[in-house]
């Protein structure tokens, strides 16, 4: 699985979080939080919306149609702000794709 | 909307020159954590003190816990559980070297089970392709091998561990394989510096998603072995401006994490993010120390997990972590200082190590009645040429042959 700094996220893309970068709700703050390695991300609200939708399947661009039909946000400043976040990770090294291959 | 990912970033070794961020502050951002003490997002389990290396600067303490003292499997499992349920985040299993511990799989299972994300801080040098394998699908999830050196001329003898480097290039290669992602640690002082080019090349070659450079700092160990690792401020000079270079060339491949010695700095560190503030280590024989290098001052009692309290309670309540948490203690001329929050202080164990009273301002700081008279001595050494080590082991140290040392 293609992971991490190497990736150039764009609408195509279907990203999906690796391994080791965990998703979580945290009991004890009451706060969503993204495990990494030696670090704690806290994302906001909306990141966190935007990170459930990454499951590997989905494209960017599906996850931004959602997000601008939920919100009734114009798509486009939708898509630079969801890109540039999911950008983040991936240089960060938290983001991985699926494959290009399914089976 | 506009989606952010704020750095609620904790490491434990919350030295780093730019330290920007405070987890606690990040995730509890409605309340004042400065004064209630939440619990930390990671705790740091020193397994074990026994290790096959013996590096002159090793941060456990100069007495070390022996085999027979160290907390059972069990012990260490009630342990973890009890820590994710009060809300620790993360794991860092230590040591010494954590892999010495037959019962490393287990635990990295157990921390897995009660929801706590493991990372793993080895030598490397006793692991095999089939542990590191197990250890992944146990749920390990981050990987951090210390490397002594470039090659192994210089690191073997650093580590007084033959083949221990050669050893560490292919773990590293195996946990990229494994999509583990790896962090390297590089420990820098006067006889490595001059490696530290080789070092960054090395860890993009290994594909390392980061590098720590970590000056020595001088407590424990490394104080023994002060005058034959001080680098000179020459040194420094170009080492900042090594690291600084690196790290615009390498964006997005390569984060390099900056340790900078303290002993050149005009204010101390923010030592732990502050004393029983954000962070606390379990020894191996189950001691909740502020520090790994805590147990070093004298007249401090640390409470055990074998005791009868709870760690929450420890935290919260012990003597130890109430002593010196927060400014209430200071004396000048940190009490009158306008950035005694932000480094509170400096690092206790420093301050007992060099100036006998651990309530002092750590002489790092150019404010500190000592820091002329101790940092004038360390300027001279590392002006010096003795080059000997005194090795690390549970008899105290033992000299290096003069062979050995050039």
């Amino acid at each position: 699985m293609p992971s991490g700094r190497n990736i150039s996220v764009s609408e195509t893309s279907r990203p999906k979080l690796p391994r080791h970068a965990k998703l979580k709700f945290d009991e004890t703050r009451q706060v969503w939080v993204i495990l990494a390695p030696e670090r704690v991300l806290a994302p906001d609200e909306i990141a966190v919306e935007v990170l459930h939708l990454c499951d590997g399947v989905r494209s960017v661009a599906e996850m931004i149609d959602q997000l601008a039909a939920k919100y009734a946000a114009p798509r486009e400043a939708i898509a630079t702000d969801v890109v540039a976040m999911l950008q983040d990770l991936a240089d960060k090294g938290f983001l991985a794709e699926a494959r290009e291959k399914t089976p | 909307m506009s989606p952010t990912l704020t750095d609620a970033n904790q490491s434990f070794a919350d030295q780093t020159l730019a330290d920007p961020s405070d987890g606690l502050a990040a995730l509890e951002g409605r309340r004042s954590t400065a004064e209630t003490y939440g619990i930390p997002l990671a705790v740091l389990a020193e397994l074990t003190h026994r290790c096959p290396l013996q590096c002159p600067y090793c941060s456990n303490p100069v007495e070390l816990d022996r085999g027979a003292s160290e907390l059972t499997t069990d012990e260490w499992k009630k342990v973890l559980s009890e820590l994710a349920e009060i809300g620790v985040l993360q794991i860092h299993f230590s040591g010494g070297e954590p892999t010495a511990r037959k019962d490393l799989v287990e635990l990295v299972q157990h921390a897995s089970d009660v929801g706590l994300y493991s990372n793993l801080i080895t030598s490397a040098v006793l692991l095999t392709r089939e542990k590191l394998s197990a250890l992944a699908d146990a749920g390990l999830s981050h990987v951090q091998i210390s490397f002594q050196g470039n090659e192994p001329m210089v690191a073997d003898r650093v580590g007084g561990f033959k083949g221990g480097h050669a050893k560490k290039l292919e773990v590293a290669k195996w946990t990229r394989e494994l999509e583990m992602p790896l962090t390297v640690n590089a420990v820098m002082h006067r006889q490595n510096l001059h490696q530290l080019p080789d070092i960054i090349q090395m860890a993009v070659d290994l594909d390392a998603d980061r590098l720590e450079v970590a000056n020595v700092q001088y407590y424990g160990w490394a104080l023994k072995n002060r005058a034959a690792l001080m680098p000179t401020l020459e040194q420094i000079e170009e080492t900042s401006r090594i690291v600084e270079d690196a790290q615009s060339r390498l964006k997005g491949i390569l984060a390099i994490d900056y340790v900078v010695p303290d002993y050149y700095a005009l204010r101390p560190k923010k030592c732990m993010g502050g004393w029983g503030r954000q962070f606390f280590n379990i020894s191996p024989a189950g001691k909740i120390l502020p520090c790994h290098a805590a147990e070093s001052i004298t007249g401090l009692e640390f409470e055990s997990v074998r005791s009868n309290h709870s760690i929450a309670w420890i935290w919260q309540n012990s003597e130890a972590f109430n002593r010196y948490r927060g400014t209430g203690w200071m004396p000048e001329p940190c009490k009158s200082c306008e950035f005694k929050e932000v480094d509170f202080g400096g690092c206790r164990c420093q301050a007992f190590a060099l100036t006998g009273d651990a309530g002092n301002t750590d002489p790092a700081c150019t404010l500190s009645p000592h820091h002329d008279r101790i940092f004038k001595a360390a300027a001279e050494e590392a002006a010096g040429n003795h080059n000997r080590f005194i090795y690390r082991n549970f008899a105290g140290g033992t000299l290096e042959p003069v062979n050995d040392a050039s």
